[in-house]
C-alpha cells in the first residue's frame, strides 16, 4: 500500500488532449508531475493536476465510488474506472487516454451517455408488459433467488470499459458489446417482462447481437463491477439458439450454431 | 444545438425525482424535456445504498406496519418541524411507489419463508418468517423507526431503483438532455417560463422556454468542500436558480443532516444498513459507546443523535487515531463473509477498493460527514414554489418539507418516487390550461445576462486565490463552524468568513480561457451561489436560537416549540449583499409536540393551543408566498388517526 512507501514517488502522468473547440490543435500527448500522496486514486490526482497544473484538463467524476460509472478511461492501455484505481498499483509513468468506441468530448471525458440510451433503446431495455400498474393491488411474488439473478445482472453501471476493451466493439460500432448482452440477460431472466422467445430473438440474432461476439471475453477481465460476462454470453446464446431452432428460420447464425 | 427549444414541462435534473415527475407529465400526454448535468444514470440517487422505506409489513419485524407508524416515525425524527400534512401524504404513498418500482422492475430483496437469521442489538436472533408473505418485499431495519420498513435491492437500492426509472423515460420515449446545466431561470415578474442552459459538451447556450418548470437538482452538500458523501456535482445549482429570482425563498437551509459513518477520511459513505443488518460502533478501547448511550435504539438512534454521540467520542479523546485525524471504528466482522458479500456486497466492494480493508476481518474507519440537505426550494403541497407561477420544485432540491430538521435514512428515496407522483400530476393539471406565453425579446435578455456573466469570467484572468481555493477555504469553514455542534461566536466567524470569500469571488479570475466547455469556468459560474447557499445556512443557523433535530446548538440545547415552532424562509433580494431571513408556522399540526424517544434532549413547550397555533397556519403561510394548492391546505391530514399506531408499544 502507498502508505508504507517512504519516500514520495514522483508519479508522470502522459495525458492525452484535445479539446473539439480547438478543432486546428491536433491532438498530444501532455506530461504532468504529481508527488504521490496515501491513498491516492486517479480522481485525486486528476483533480490535482486540474486544480494546480492546468485548469483547462477535461475529465469526468461524480460519485468517486465506483457506482455511477463517469470515469471510465484507458490506463496505461486498459480500461478503468479512474475513481477506483490507486496509484500505489501503477507504475511511475500513467499514461490516460479516453475510451475508445464512444464518441469523444474532450481530454480524458467520452460520451457514454449518448452510447448507453441509444442500447437501451434498441434492446428495449425495461419490463415489456401488456398491463398497467394496479395501485390498489399489492406486489406480485417473486422467490428471492429469482430476485438475487436479476439484481446481479441489474448491477452493471454503464460504465463502458467492457466495450472500450473489446475488439469487436472497435471495429464494429453498431455492436451492443457485453453490457447490450448483459442487459438483454437482466430482461430475459424477470419474469415480469412479458416478451416471447421470438421478439428476443429478434432483438440478438443480427451480427451486432450476440453472434457478432467472438467470445475472447476481454470484457470479462475489465468489467469493473465483475459481472459475470462469461455466463452472460452463453446464457443469452442459448437462449438465442434455442428460440432460433424452436422458430425454425433458416438464419446465417443458425448455420453457424449447427456446424458448431 | 438550436438556441431556442419549446416544451411543456421543463425538468431540471435527470435524478430519481425529475424523471418521476417526467413521467407523470408525459403519461398525461404532455410534452416533457428532461436536462441533466450528467446521463440521468449517473444522478447522485445511483449512490443510494441502503433502502427506500414503505410500510408495507411482510416480515415479522414488520408486522402491524402502516402508514400511520411511518407517518410517526417520519415526524419524531423530524422534531416536529416536519409539515405534517405532507408528511402524512408520503406515508399513505410510499406504499403504492414502492410496489409501482416492483412493477418498473426493480428487483427488491424478498421474503424467504422459514428460519432467518439477523444480528438484533448485538446479539444473533432467529426468526421464523411467515409462508403467506413468501416472495413480498423484504425489509431491513434503519434508523429512527419503529418497524423494520426499508426495503431493498442488496445495497445498490438507488441505483436499482434509477435503473427501473430511467428506463420508464426510455419506454416512454421522453427526451434527455443530458451534459445540459441550466444557469438561469426565465420569468417575467411572478411567471417562470423555463430556463437558460449551458450545454457542458460546447459551452454553447440555449432557451429552454416552457409553460411549467420543475427543479429536482438534488441537493447541495458541495457547500461543505470534501466533507460530504454527496457526489462531486452536488453543488446547489438548482437552489441558485429558486434564490436568483429574488422572490421565491429556500426553506430551512440550516437544516443539514450529517451521516454517522462515512468512510475516512474519503467521505465515501457506508450504509445505515450496515447498523440496521447488526453493525457495532465502537470508540478506540473496542466500546460500544452509542449502545450504552442510547439504550433503546442503540446504534439505530436517528442520524443526528448518532452523529453527534460520535463527535463528542472524539472530542472526549477517545477517537482512534490515524494519520488523517481521529475517527470511530464500525465493525461488521461479526455478521460474517456470507452476509457481507451478499446483502451488504456494496459495502464490501467499497472498503476494498477505497481503504484497502476487508470488512469480513477488518474494522472500518468511519466519522461523521455532511450528508443530506433538508432544506431546498420552498414550495407547497403541490410542489409548486412560493411566489412564483409555473415553478415547481421535488426531491432533495425542494423542502416540500416532510423531513424537518431530520430525515430519517431511507425517506429520502421514498421522497423521490413519491413527490416525482404527485408534483408530476399537479404540474401536468397546471398545463392543461396554460399556453407559453413568452416573447423572445423575454428569453433574449435572460439569455445575454448569462452571455455577459460568462465574458466577463473569461476576461478575468486569475491573480489572488483561484475559484477552487475559495471553494476549499469554504469548505472548511463549513465543516468547523457550521457542522454537527454550533455556538452563536463560531457561527458569526462564519459568516463573516463566507461574505469575506463572496468579496474574493468579485475580482477572482480564471488560470485559462479556452473555448469549449472549460471546466474551469463552468465551475466559476457556479462559485457565487454556493456560497450565497453557504451564507443562507450560516446565518440561518446563527439565528435559529434552539436545537432542533441535526440543527444543534451548543448555547441552546433545548428545542424551543414556544419560539422556534417555525420554518426559515431565506431571500436573496436582486442586487442585495445579504440574505433575508423571515419566518412561517411549520403546517398544521396532528401530531401535538413531544419526545423523540431518543437523544434525551429537553424542550421548551409550545405555549399556544394546538388549535391556536393552527388557526393561524393558512394566514401566515399564504403571506409568506405560499400559492393556493389544488386541495385546501389540511385536507390530507388523518386527524388522529396516528393514535391507531401509538397505543400498541413499538415491536422492536
Ligand atoms: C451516498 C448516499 C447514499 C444515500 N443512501 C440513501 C438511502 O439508502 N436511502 C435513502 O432514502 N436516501 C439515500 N440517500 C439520499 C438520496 O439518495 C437522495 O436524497 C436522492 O437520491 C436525491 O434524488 P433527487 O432526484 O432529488 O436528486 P439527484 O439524484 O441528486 O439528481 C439531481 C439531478 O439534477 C441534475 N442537475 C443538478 N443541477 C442541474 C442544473 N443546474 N441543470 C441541469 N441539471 C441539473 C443532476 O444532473 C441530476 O440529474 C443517499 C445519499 C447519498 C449521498
Ligand atoms: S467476449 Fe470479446 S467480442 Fe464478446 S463482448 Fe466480450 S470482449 Fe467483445
Ligand atoms: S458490464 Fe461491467 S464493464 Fe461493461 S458497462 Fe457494465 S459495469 Fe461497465
Amino acid at each position: 500500500m502507498a502508505e508504507n512507501i517512504k519516500t514520495a514517488r514522483i508519479l508522470k502522468f502522459d495525458i492525452f488532449r484535445y479539446n473539439p473547440a480547438e478543432p486546428d490543435k491536433p491532438p498530444y500527448m501532455q506530461r504532468f508531475e504529481v508527488e504521490e500522496a496515501p491513498y491516492m486514486s486517479l480522481f485525486l490526482a486528476l483533480n490535482q493536476i486540474r486544480e494546480e497544473q492546468d485548469s483547462s484538463l477535461q475529465f469526468d467524476f461524480v460519485c468517486r465510488s465506483a457506482v455511477c460509472g463517469s470515469c471510465g478511461m484507458m490506463v496505461n492501455g486498459r480500461p478503468a474506472l479512474g475513481c477506483q484505481t490507486l496509484t500505489a498499483d501503477l507504475p511511475e509513468v500513467i499514461a490516460l487516454h479516453p475510451l475508445p468506441t464512444f464518441a469523444l468530448i474532450g481530454d480524458l471525458s467520452v460520451d457514454t451517455g449518448r452510447w448507453f440510451r441509444s442500447m437501451v433503446d434498441r434492446v428495449n431495455g425495461w419490463i415489456e408488459r401488456e398491463t398497467e400498474f394496479d395501485r390498489a393491488s399489492i406486489e406480485a411474488p417473486m422467490d428471492n433467488a429469482t430476485a438475487d439473478k436479476i439484481y446481479e445482472a441489474d448491477r452493471c453501471i454503464e460504465c463502458g470499459c467492457c466495450v472500450a476493451g473489446c475488439a469487436v466493439a472497435n471495429v464494429r460500432p453498431d455492436f451492443l458489446g457485453a453490457t447490450g448482452l448483459n442487459r438483454i440477460a437482466r430482461f430475459m431472466m424477470d419474469p415480469r417482462d412479458q416478451r416471447s422467445e421470438q421478439s428476443w430473438f429478434e432483438v440478438v440474432s443480427d451480427s451486432e447481437g450476440v453472434f457478432g461476439c467472438i467470445g475472447m471475453m476481454a470484457c470479462d477481465d475489465v468489467c469493473p463491477k465483475d459481472l459475470p460476462l462469461l455466463e452472460v454470453y452463453s446464457y443469452v446464446r442459448r437462449k438465442a439458439v434455442a428460440s432460433l431452432f424452436s422458430s425454425g428460420e433458416d438464419h446465417p447464425a443458425r448455420r453457424e450454431a449447427e456446424k458448431a | 444545438m438550436e438556441p431556442f427549444y419549446t416544451t411543456d414541462v421543463l425538468v431540471i435534473g435527470g435524478g430519481l425525482a425529475g424523471e418521476r415527475a417526467a413521467i407523470e407529465a408525459a403519461a398525461s400526454g404532455h410534452k416533457a424535456t428532461i436536462l441533466s448535468l450528467v446521463p440521468p444514470r449517473r444522478s447522485h440517487s445511483c449512490a443510494a445504498q441502503g433502502g427506500m422505506q414503505a410500510s408495507l409489513g411482510n416480515c415479522v419485524k414488520a408486522s402491524g406496519d402502516n402508514a400511520h407508524w411511518h407517518f410517526l416515525d417520519t415526524v419524531r425524527g423530524s422534531d416536529w418541524g416536519a409539515d405534517q400534512e405532507v408528511a402524512r401524504m408520503f406515508a399513505e404513498e410510499a406504499r403504492v411507489a414502492v410496489r409501482e418500482m416492483a412493477y418498473w422492475g426493480v428487483p427488491w430483496t424478498r421474503a424467504t419463508p422459514g428460519k432467518n437469521s439477523y444480528f438484533i442489538k448485538g446479539e444473533r436472533v432467529e426468526i421464523d418468517e411467515p409462508e403467506d408473505k413468501a416472495g413480498m418485499i423484504m425489509h431491513r431495519d434503519f434508523g429512527g423507526t419503529a418497524k423494520w420498513r426499508a426495503c431493498y435491492a442488496s445495497a445498490g437500492t438507488g441505483h436499482s431503483v434509477l435503473y427501473a426509472v430511467d428506463a420508464e423515460v426510455s419506454r416512454l420515449g421522453i427526451e434527455v438532455r443530458d451534459r445540459m446545466e441550466a444557469l438561469s431561470l426565465i420569468y417575467d415578474g411572478d411567471r417562470c417560463w423555463g430556463a437558460v442552459a449551458r450545454c457542458l459538451r460546447t459551452g454553447e447556450l440555449t432557451v429552454f422556454a416552457a409553460k411549467a418548470t420543475i427543479i429536482a437538482t438534488g441537493g447541495y452538500g458541495r457547500i461543505y468542500g470534501k466533507y460530504t458523501t454527496n457526489a462531486t456535482i452536488n453543488e446547489g445549482t438548482g437552489a441558485m436558480l429558486a434564490l436568483n429570482t429574488g422572490k421565491v425563498p429556500l426553506g430551512n437551509m440550516e437544516a443539514i443532516q450529517f451521516h454517522p459513518t462515512g468512510l475516512w477520511p474519503s467521505g465515501i459513505l457506508i450504509t445505515e444498513g450496515c447498523r440496521g443488518d447488526g453493525g457495532y460502533l465502537v470508540d478506540k478501547d473496542n466500546h460500544r459507546f452509542v449502545a450504552e448511550l442510547e439504550p433503546e435504539k442503540q446504534e439505530l438512534a436517528s442520524r443526528d443523535v448518532v452523529s453527534r454521540h460520535m463527535m463528542q467520542r472524539i472530542k472526549d479523546g477517545k477517537g482512534a487515531d490515524s494519520k488523517f485525524g481521529p475517527h470511530i471504528w464500525l465493525d461488521l466482522r461479526h455478521l460474517g463473509e456470507q452476509h457481507l458479500k451478499t446483502k451488504l456486497r456494496e459495502i464490501w466492494e467499497i472498503c476494498r477498493d477505497f481503504a484497502g480493508i476487508d470488512p469480513v476481518k477488518e474494522m472500518i474507519p468511519v466519522r461523521p460527514f455532511q450528508h443530506y440537505s433538508m432544506g431546498g426550494v420552498r414550495v407547497n403541497k403541490d410542489g409548486q414554489a412560493y411566489n412564483m407561477r409555473g415553478l415547481f420544485a421535488a426531491g432533495e432540491a425542494a423542502c416540500w418539507d416532510m423531513h424537518g430538521f431530520n430525515r430519517l435514512g431511507g425517506n429520502s428515496l421514498a421522497e423521490t418516487v413519491v413527490a416525482g407522483r404527485i408534483v408530476g400530476q399537479r404540474v401536468a393539471q397546471f398545463v392543461d390550461g396554460e399556453t407559453l406565453d413568452v416573447s423572445t425579446a423575454l428569453t433574449d435578455a435572460f439569455k445575454k445576462e448569462q452571455e455577459a456573466r460568462i465574458a466577463d469570467w473569461m476576461s478575468r484572468k486569475a491573480e489572488g486565490p483561484s475559484v477552487y481555493d475559495i471553494r476549499d477555504a469554504m469548505g472548511e469553514i463549513m465543516i468547523d463552524k457550521v457542522g454537527i455542534f454550533r455556538t452563536a461566536s463560531e457561527l458569526e466567524e462564519a459568516v463573516a468568513g463566507i461574505k469575506d470569500l463572496l468579496e474574493q469571488v468579485k475580482t477572482a479570475g480564471l488560470h485559462n480561457s479556452k473555448p469549449g466547455v472549460n471546466p474551469e469556468l463552468t465551475f466559476a459560474l457556479r462559485l457565487e451561489a454556493m456560497l450565497k447557499l453557504a451564507l443562507i445556512t450560516a446565518k440561518g443557523a446563527l439565528e435559529r436560537q434552539e436545537s432542533r433535530g441535526a440543527h444543534s446548538r451548543v448555547d441552546f440545547p433545548q428545542r424551543d416549540d414556544k419560539n422556534w415552532l417555525k420554518r426559515t424562509l431565506a431571500r436573496w433580494p436582486v442586487g442585495a449583499s445579504e440574505p433575508e431571513l423571515s419566518y412561517e408556522p411549520v403546517g398544521m399540526l396532528d401530531l401535538p409536540p413531544g419526545e423523540r424517544g431518543y437523544g434525551h434532549a429537553t424542550r421548551i413547550p409550545l405555549e399556544q393551543s394546538i388549535e391556536d397555533y393552527n388557526a393561524t397556519v393558512v394566514e401566515a403561510q399564504k403571506a409568506a408566498g405560499k400559492q393556493d394548492t389544488v386541495e385546501p391546505m389540511g385536507s390530507q391530514i388523518q386527524w388522529g388517526a396516528w393514535e391507531q399506531a401509538d397505543t400498541k408499544a413499538a415491536s422492536s
